[in-house]
């Protein structure tokens, strides 16, 4: 199968620091469009295009616009969330790290729309060797007239700050990495008021995830009606895709949306290595469904993948073969839930840390069935208590994995042998 | 070591001069706390209770605001560091890939268990979220420096060149 490079189109074809490198593959003429438009013609073409979020919730991105549009006030904010932290991730190194400017253009372009002069990239801690590379981005960008004041004498003024974050996965949820660029610990607020009306210092702020902003300046270039053209009627466009663990064949790859996830699994990256069998997917990172082998002939699409429990989230593919075992795969998630909790909200943080001791319980042989009925009432009390995406997500691996491999949880009630779980033991 | 003593150890007075300097440019700008922080760490692995009065006075904001942020972030500490720290990660994709036995390996070559700091001071052994290079797992971050698809051995060989002064 062919990938279908747009947004990687670049990779490893020019120097990311140079913006003269970009801008002879086509960069910027994308801004140069928008820059002739009203917002309001930006966001209808966005609209149009049908362009939705890629940080993982997959929320129309026009309607976030228009909310900062429509928000009152001559001070507003664009954010860039590169605060990358779903484990199984790095689409968003990868797009920074081969093709900064691209994302810089999007970042420009919904500047324009909403008239806003002043964007942040929230960068996290361990891609701190980014740095560099996006400063000299950004510096040339400024020399070609591109970003800076009078963008391309069109009387537009937008510039770019670098931000970096400190190590905190809950900075990735949108109100928490606000306070992080305010110099504050990174607890997520209360909403409302949401970010389109205050946001970032209190102002009208778009926030967006890296992928989607990478995907603005082709929309712009070729036109809504070729975007269209690309996926599937409800996700148009392509998507990353991150595969690791147990495949032959990692890596970061693009394609249309509404691939099978069969077809990723097997044809693109090899399938497994010699000898193993799969066990199970998990999509979408830890706050991702944990799905069995007879599941995986599936669309991966925005919807679908919603409607079969779990979530294309990110785009991340955890593939594991038999070597492993499902709650020791799931008391790792939870464990990182439970060190990740900002701790400001009850449920997420007494909910995580609970979940993970039933999950303790059961590897180690000493859980019963009355455990499951627990988990999955604190599950449900968390999804609609928890203040934010964090504490709604805990526990997905857990419940979906109780329903997709429940004979699992049995052996482990039974106290049959696990090879995985009491090698653990022995280790405590 | 007690808790409290965790946070009021010395750091020695040229470093806080230093430390001063940095902050001393982002007077009255709350939200500058981590540049400076992040500025501070390159010379100073660990923010002790003098490390937090100093930038708490040059950037005029309660001392309690910089403890509270540095002890909120993964990757920042209050207690004493070394001056490598070696960060495993500890999510999914490398544990599915033999992240244990890379554990086991660095434990074993250091001889210090995770979340311990070498007696020279010169590693800090410890776990983290996802570093963000999973088709390369399993991975471990040397400060700011990535090493990806890591054996045993391969992992020993690396923390030998630091430890050699090679690095």
């Amino acid at each position: 199968m062919e990938e279908r490079q747009i947004l990687l189109r670049n990779r490893g074809k020019i120097n990311p620091r140079k913006a003269s490198e970009y801008i002879a593959t086509g960069g910027y003429e994308a801004l140069k469009r928008a820059l002739s438009m009203t917002g309001a013609e930006i966001i209808e073409e966005l609209r149009l295009a049908g362009l939705r979020g890629r940080g993982g919730a997959g929320f129309p991105t026009f309607r976030k616009i228009q909310f900062a549009y429509d928000a009152p006030g001559d001070v507003k904010y664009i954010v860039c969330n590169a605060d990358e932290g779903e484990p199984g991730t790095n689409k968003d190194r990868i797009l920074l790290s081969c093709d900064p400017c691209a994302v810089f253009e999007g970042m420009a372009i919904v500047a324009k729309a909403v008239n806003a002069h002043v964007g942040f990239i929230y960068l996290r801690a361990e891609y701190a060797y980014l740095v560099p590379v996006l400063e000299q981005a950004l510096e040339s960008s400024r020399e070609e007239h591109c970003l800076g004041n009078n963008i391309m004498g069109s009387g537009f003024d937008f510039d770019i700050k670098l931000r970096s974050g400190a190590g905190a996965y809950v900075c990735g949820e949108e109100t928490a990495l606000f306070e992080s660029i305010e110099g504050k610990r990174g607890e997520p607020r209360f909403r409302p008021p949401f970010p389109g009306i205050s946001g970032l210092f209190g102002k009208p702020t778009v926030l967006n995830n890296v992928e989607t902003l990478a995907n603005i300046a082709p929309i712009f270039r070729n036109g809504w009606e070729w975007y269209r053209t690309i996926g599937t009627d409800n996700s148009p466009g392509t998507k990353l895709f991150t595969v690791c663990g147990n495949v032959k064949r990692r890596g970061v790859f693009e394609f249309p949306m509404g691939i099978n996830l069969k077809d990723l699994i097997y044809e693109v990256c090899g399938g497994m290595e010699e000898g193993r069998e799969l066990l199970a997917v998990q999509t979408g990172g830890a706050s991702g469904a944990i799905i069995n082998a007879s599941q995986i002939d599936m669309t991966l699409d925005i919807d679908q993948v919603s409607n079969s429990g779990g979530r294309l989230g990110c785009g991340t593919i955890l593939v594991m073969d038999d070597r492993n075992c499902i709650i020791d795969i799931v008391r790792n998630n939870l464990e990182f839930f439970k060190d990740e909790s900002c701790g400001k909200c009850t449920p997420c943080r007494e909910g995580g840390t609970r979940l993970y001791q039933l999950i303790c319980k059961i590897a180690e042989g000493r859980g019963s069935i009355r455990d499951i009925e627990t988990i999955e009432d604190l599950a449900e009390t968390m999804r609609l208590t928890a203040l934010c995406g964090l504490g709604h997500s805990t526990a997905v691996p857990v419940t979906s994995s109780i329903q997709n491999f429940y004979s699992c949880y049995l052996r482990h009630i039974d106290r049959e042998y696990c090879h995985v779980c009491s090698e653990e033991d022995d280790a405590v | 070591m007690r808790e409290e003593e965790n946070y009021s150890y010395k750091t020695p007075s040229s470093q806080l001069v230093k430390i001063a300097e940095i902050a001393s440019h982002y007077k009255g700008r709350p939200e500058m706390l981590m540049k400076v922080i992040t500025k501070v760490q390159k010379i100073e692995p660990a923010f002790s209770a003098s490390v937090a009065s100093v930038i708490a006075r040059e950037m005029d904001i309660p001392q309690t605001q910089v403890y509270s942020f540095v002890t909120f972030y993964a990757m920042l500490s209050v207690k004493p560091r070394g001056k490598y720290v070696i960060r495993m990660c500890k999510s999914a994709p490398c544990h599915v890939r033999g992240a244990k036995e890379i554990v086991r390996a660095l434990e074993d070559l250091l001889q210090i268990k995770m979340g311990e700091t070498t007696e020279d001071r010169r590693f800090t052994l410890e776990y983290c979220p996802c570093l963000g290079v999973c088709e390369q797992s399993p991975a471990i971050m040397i400060n700011e420096k990535a090493y990806v698809n890591l054996t045993p051995e391969s992992v020993r060989d690396i923390v030998k060149r630091y430890i050699r002064g090679e690095v």
